[in-house]
This record gives C-alpha cells, sequence and structure tokens, in this order.
C-alpha cells in the first residue's frame, strides 16, 4: 500500500514536472498560437484579434496561463487540437492506436530477434556467426531511421511492390471496411523499419550480458556436472540474463517514441508520431503539451512493468518487499 | 588401501598454460601447472595442499575438462585406466566424476538448489534423480524443505551439504573437492571432512585440493605438495610428523617446521612466479643443498612408499 502511494506520487511529480517544462518551452518558443490558429492569411480585424488575445490571457504572466491551462487539463480538458480542429485527447486517442499497433509490433519485433541473435552469437562467440552477427548489428544501430525508413520504401514498396507506399490502410476507403490484412500489410515497412535500431542494440547487449553469466563460476560447476552448453544457456543462462534484458527492452520506451515520429513521417503513417511533427510545425500548442504528458505517462508506464517483473525473474529482489 | 592397482586416476606430466599478450603483438606461453604427476586410487583421500592462487584450482579444471578456453594442456590423464580426454570427461564428469566446488557462488543465484541438486536429464531419470535426491539430503541431515530454497537463503553449513549432495547423486568414482572448507567454522569442516571419509569408505577416490595444512593432515591419507605449479612430493600422511625427518623433499620439510605447531621456521624467499621458473628443480633457488645437477631436468621418482621430485632426496 506504501508503495502504491509513492508510486502515485512518482508518477504525479513527473507529469507536473513534464507539463511545467514543455509549457515554458512553448512560451519561450516564436510561435504565436494567435497567428497559428487564425492562419496567416487571416482576413480578420485588428480589433478582434486583440479580443481574442484577452480573451485567452494570451499577453498575461506565463505562469497565470500555466495554472489555467494545468486547472482545465486536470479536469480532463485538454484543450482543442489547431491542426486537427478536434479535441486534443480525441487525437492522441486515435492516432494512439496506429502508433500502439507500431510500436508494439516493431517492439517485440526487436524484442524476439535481438534475444535471439544475442544469444546465439554469445553462445558460438568468435565463430563465423557471431562476427556476421556482430557486424550487421553495428551497421543495424549506426543507420539512422529515417535513411532506413527511405531505403525500404525505395526497395520494397517502390521497386518491388511488395508493399504500400504509406498511410495506414489503403487510400479511399471507409475505416469500417479496411480488413485486419490490409492494415498488417501497412504496418509491416514502418515496423520492420522502427525495430532496425532496437535489434542491434538488445543483440549486441544480450550477447554481452550471456557472456558475462557464461564466464561466472556457477556456469563453471554447471559444466562439471555434465550440463551441455544449451542446457546451460536454457536453465541457467536465460534467467540471469532477463533482468538485464527486461530493463532494456522496456527502457526501450523512450527510443521507441522517438523513433515513431521519424518513422511516421517517413511512411505518412498516421499515429501519434506524425500528430508531433505537424503540431510542431503547426503551432499547435495544446496537442504538444498533451502529447508530451501523453509520452512521459507512456514511458513511466514502461519502466513501471520493468520495474514489477523484476520481483517476478529474481527471488532475492521479491524478498526485499519490492513488488513495485 | 591397495598399492599397485589400478588408481581411479593418473595424472601424468601434465602442465597447464595460457596464452598470454604481452606488449604490442608479442604473444607468449605462461605456464602455470608444470609437469604434474598424481595418482588417486579408490577408497583413498589425497589432498593437494599449497599456497592459494599457485594453479591448484586448474588440476581440479583440467581434470574435469573445464579449463577456460585460452588455456592448453598437455600431458596424460586416465580414468581408471582409460584415457581421459574431451570426449570421455564429456561422459564422466557429473556421474562417475563429481566436483564440489568452493563456495555457494557456484550455484546459480536464481534457481532452486532442488533443482540444481537433481540436475538435468530425461523426465523419468529425473523422477529418479528427485527421490535420490531425498535420501542424499536425508543422510545430509538436510530438511526436505532445503530444494525449495535459493542459494541465498543457505547457511554456510547447509551449502556445503548442498554442494556434498550434488557430487553424490551419481555413482562417483571420483570426486574433486576444490578448497571445500574456506570459510567454515572448524566443526562444520571437520564434518564436512567426515563425510569425505565415509565417501572414501564407499570406495570413492577423493581428490582434495586446500590450503588449510591442518585439515589435510587430519583427513588425507596421502599428501601432494604442491609448489609452484607442481607436485614436489607425495606422501603418506604419517609422514608429515614430528620436524619432518621421514620426509623426502626439502620443500616438505621447511614447508612442515613452517607450520605454526612446529615453530614458524619460515624459510627464505618465495615461490618462484608462474612465467619465471627455473628450469630445473622449482625448489634450487631456495634449497641450502642445491647442486649443479639441480638445474637440469629433475623427474618424480618413487622413494620410500612415496613420490619425490629431488633427485639427491633419500
Amino acid at each position: 500500500m506504501k508503495r502504491l502511494v509513492k508510486l502515485v506520487l512518482r508518477m504525479a511529480s513527473l507529469l507536473a514536472a513534464v507539463s511545467i517544462l514543455a509549457f515554458l518551452m512553448m512560451a519561450k518558443a516564436p510561435m504565436d498560437p494567435l497567428t497559428a490558429y487564425i492562419g496567416v492569411n487571416s482576413t480578420i480585424s485588428e480589433e478582434a484579434k486583440e479580443e481574442a488575445i484577452e480573451y485567452w490571457n494570451l499577453d498575461g504572466p506565463p505562469v497565470e496561463r500555466f495554472l489555467a491551462w494545468a486547472g482545465n487539463t486536470l479536469k480532463g480538458d485538454f484543450g482543442e487540437s489547431i491542426v486537427y480542429k478536434q479535441p486534443v485527447l480525441t487525437v492522441i486517442k486515435e492516432r494512439f492506436q496506429y502508433s500502439l499497433a507500431l510500436m508494439l509490433a516493431s517492439w517485440l519485433c526487436s524484442g524476439v530477434f535481438g534475444f535471439a541473435l544475442g544469444v546465439l552469437a554469445a553462445v558460438y562467440k568468435d565463430s563465423i556467426l557471431d562476427k556476421v552477427i556482430k557486424s550487421v548489428c553495428l551497421v543495424f544501430q549506426s543507420s539512422p531511421t529515417f535513411w532506413v525508413g527511405l531505403l525500404a520504401l525505395s526497395i520494397f514498396a517502390v521497386n518491388l511492390g511488395w508493399f504500400p507506399i504509406g498511410l495506414a490502410a489503403p487510400m479511399g476507403k471507409l475505416a469500417s471496411e479496411v480488413t485486419l490484412g490490409e492494415r498488417v500489410h501497412h504496418l509491416i515497412l514502418p515496423a520492420a523499419t522502427l525495430s532496425i535500431l532496437g535489434i542491434g542494440k538488445i543483440t549486441l547487449y544480450t550477447r554481452q550480458k550471456l557472456l558475462e553469466i557464461l564466464g561466472s563460476e556457477f556456469i563453471l560447476y554447471a559444466k562439471a556436472r555434465g550440463e551441455g552448453i544449451w542446457q546451460i544457456v536454457g536453465r541457467h543462462g536465460l534467467k540471469n540474463i532477463a533482468i538485464p534484458a527486461v530493463t532494456v527492452q522496456f527502457a526501450s520506451f523512450s527510443e521507441l517514441f522517438g523513433g515513431i515520429a521519424l518513422a511516421e513521417s517517413v511512411f505518412s503513417y498516421p499515429g501519434i508520431g506524425s500528430a508531433v511533427t505537424a503540431a510542431g510545425l503547426g503551432g499547435d500548442v495544446p496537442l504538444l503539451l498533451g502529447i508530451a504528458i501523453f509520452s512521459a505517462l507512456f514511458v513511466f508506464t514502461g519502466n513501471f512493468i520493468a520495474n514489477i517483473l523484476y520481483g517476478a525473474i529474481d527471488p532475492r529482489i521479491k524478498e526485499g518487499g519490492f513488488r513495485g | 588401501m591397495e598399492r599397485g592397482s589400478q588408481p581411479v586416476l593418473n595424472v601424468e606430466d601434465v602442465s597447464i598454460s595460457f596464452d598470454m599478450y604481452g606488449k604490442g603483438m608479442e604473444r607468449r606461453k605462461l605456464e602455470v601447472v608444470h609437469k604434474l604427476s598424481l595418482r588417486v586410487h579408490a577408497g583413498e583421500i589425497v589432498a593437494v595442499v599449497g599456497a592459494s592462487g599457485s594453479g591448484k584450482s586448474l588440476l581440479a579444471h583440467a581434470i574435469l575438462g573445464i579449463l577456460p578456453g585460452n588455456a592448453r594442456m598437455e600431458g596424460k590423464l586416465e580414468f581408471c585406466g582409460k584415457a581421459l580426454d574431451e570426449a570421455a570427461q564429456k561422459e564422466h564428469r557429473g556421474k562417475e566424476i563429481s566436483f564440489i566446488p568452493q563456495s555457494v557462488e557456484y550455484l546459480d543465484p536464481l534457481m532452486k538448489v532442488g533443482r540444481q541438486v537433481i540436475g538435468v536429464g530425461k523426465r523419468r531419470e529425473r523422477k529418479q534423480r528427485m527421490e535420490k535426491m531425498r535420501q542424499v539430503f536425508a543422510r545430509y541431515h538436510l530438511d526436505e524443505a532445503t530444494a525449495e530454497l535459493y542459494p541465498y537463503q543457505l547457511s554456510g553449513g547447509m551449502a556445503r551439504r548442498v554442494l556434498i549432495s550434488g557430487a553424490v547423486m551419481g555413482q562417483a568414482k571420483l570426486i574433486v573437492a576444490d578448497e571445500p572448507t574456506p570459510g567454515l567454522q572448524e566443526g562444520l569442516a571437520r564434518e564436512t571432512m567426515e563425510n569425505f571419509r565415509e565417501l572414501a569408505r564407499e570406495g570413492c577416490g577423493i581428490l582434495l585440493i586446500t590450503h588449510e595444512v591442518g585439515l589435510a593432515l587430519q583427513a588425507a591419507d596421502r599428501i601432494a605438495v604442491f609448489y609452484a605449479g607442481s607436485v614436489l612430493e607425495v606422501a603418506p600422511v604419517e609422514d608429515f610428523s614430528g620436524q619432518g625427518e621421514k620426509l623426502r623433499h626439502p620443500y616438505s620439510k621447511a614447508f612442515l617446521q613452517a607450520l605454526p605447531q612446529n615453530g614458524f621456521q619460515a624459510i627464505e624467499g618465495h615461490q618462484p612466479y608462474a612465467g619465471s621458473l627455473p628450469p630445473g628443480c622449482l625448489f634450487a633457488d631456495r634449497c641450502q643443498s642445491r647442486m649443479q645437477a639441480c638445474m637440469g631436468e629433475v623427474r618424480m621418482r618413487s622413494l620410500r612408499g612415496g613420490e619425490v621430485r629431488c633427485i639427491y632426496a633419500e
């Protein structure tokens, strides 16, 4: 119970800090919310403009404006998105579904492949297989997401025509008519692009950790008791690298969020990432703030899940009363 | 103990070396164990006694075939008269050849000890081993609930008994125990030794690697004196009495006299380091009766019911 209170407090303070910081940056940013709202070519009269400024208290002190915004937010009113002409929450909810599918797919993909490749590389250390895996991972890790995305588009979508060029569903089709297969078909390229970075990182990390474990004394003992290499990996290796693996895997939530901004832009995928880009370019302050808070919450959840899993994996942590 | 019968373990002229990288591209061989010879018969406890960190554990690892990848072994290993090569090691370890490690650190921290003692095998085999484990635990006064504990929950004595249990799960003919007692209270250490004696009585050959001389004197039948990566003398434990008049090698005598109960008379100098070993007798630079011939090769030879690696010992 005490843990729960602590957790809620921690989350609240994090969200407060994130929103203050985000608000401060918006206030200092060289964009005029009024212009953003009415458009540059608006023919609205000066008087009407002043009226709007007064109505929104745009000239007021930042603290006052922040408190007004925070008060509304606490009531669940995140404001209206300027770019999408819809309530911020609606935009986030709708777009997040797409992004979640994308992130989940690439997260699973990089987790599963990264882990498997890392284990293979560690078991066959210094073999050709290990060297190939290592080199590929280094290349993966150092390739920028948007570049990989463009490359994938031009090869698989344009030249080979295996995948659609963009969007989350076929163009000109009603949302209710889009099949699951079509959604998945649209998801594959962006998800693969997004997971490239993660695969490299997780593979190298898993390899490193497993090698550390394989060098430890209890592995020597297991071997002395007649266990073969795969028995050792299965019985002792996997569980012992699970904690670091879970840590990177869930800590990568934040990178995923960063990655989708690029990947979604390249593939014109209508998720949170492309909404951020649009909001930033269009000076859509409410939406930007909403997404900032939302992403903080998302990353926090990732780390929180990792914490709970630690206890499930390592009995020593559980006994210490760490249940998340 | 029967002399002349086939030994359970025969170690002959075994050397273990590592490839070391020096400055730049220089690569040299670092020999840590040096032409070591030793035999263990069924039913006896042979203690290898020597300073900590002098490479004794490598001997244990070589017998089990768990040397690190960059180590190289030369010489001959035999188990029950048959060559103990990599394939044989794989076949025997955990079954006929058991290993008792130093500490609870050698248990997987995330696995219940019962599962570790039972080990691997097919489903039906594992069931039988589970039954066997119950018997073994009872024998070593371990609660059945111990099997459900994680290594960090074991006390020092329990951990020790769990590790011994692990070694007697199969039909072990040879047990290699690497420093099984450090950090144990005297009572527990003695109990451990009694367990070893019992196993020896049942026909096991036991190779006990330790730096605790007192313990070796209490528990072993024969003692192998380990010095600078090799065994200089193997003698029945009775010979280590008095001032060591019955001992064969000048180092063994000096070693015995340096013990607390014998007046702490340490001799000058220190053991040569691996990598800068003298060409002939390893002890020559500290030996008072050194001769020119000691600079040549000195081989192990039998003498008065023991073995010695000294050309003029008599």
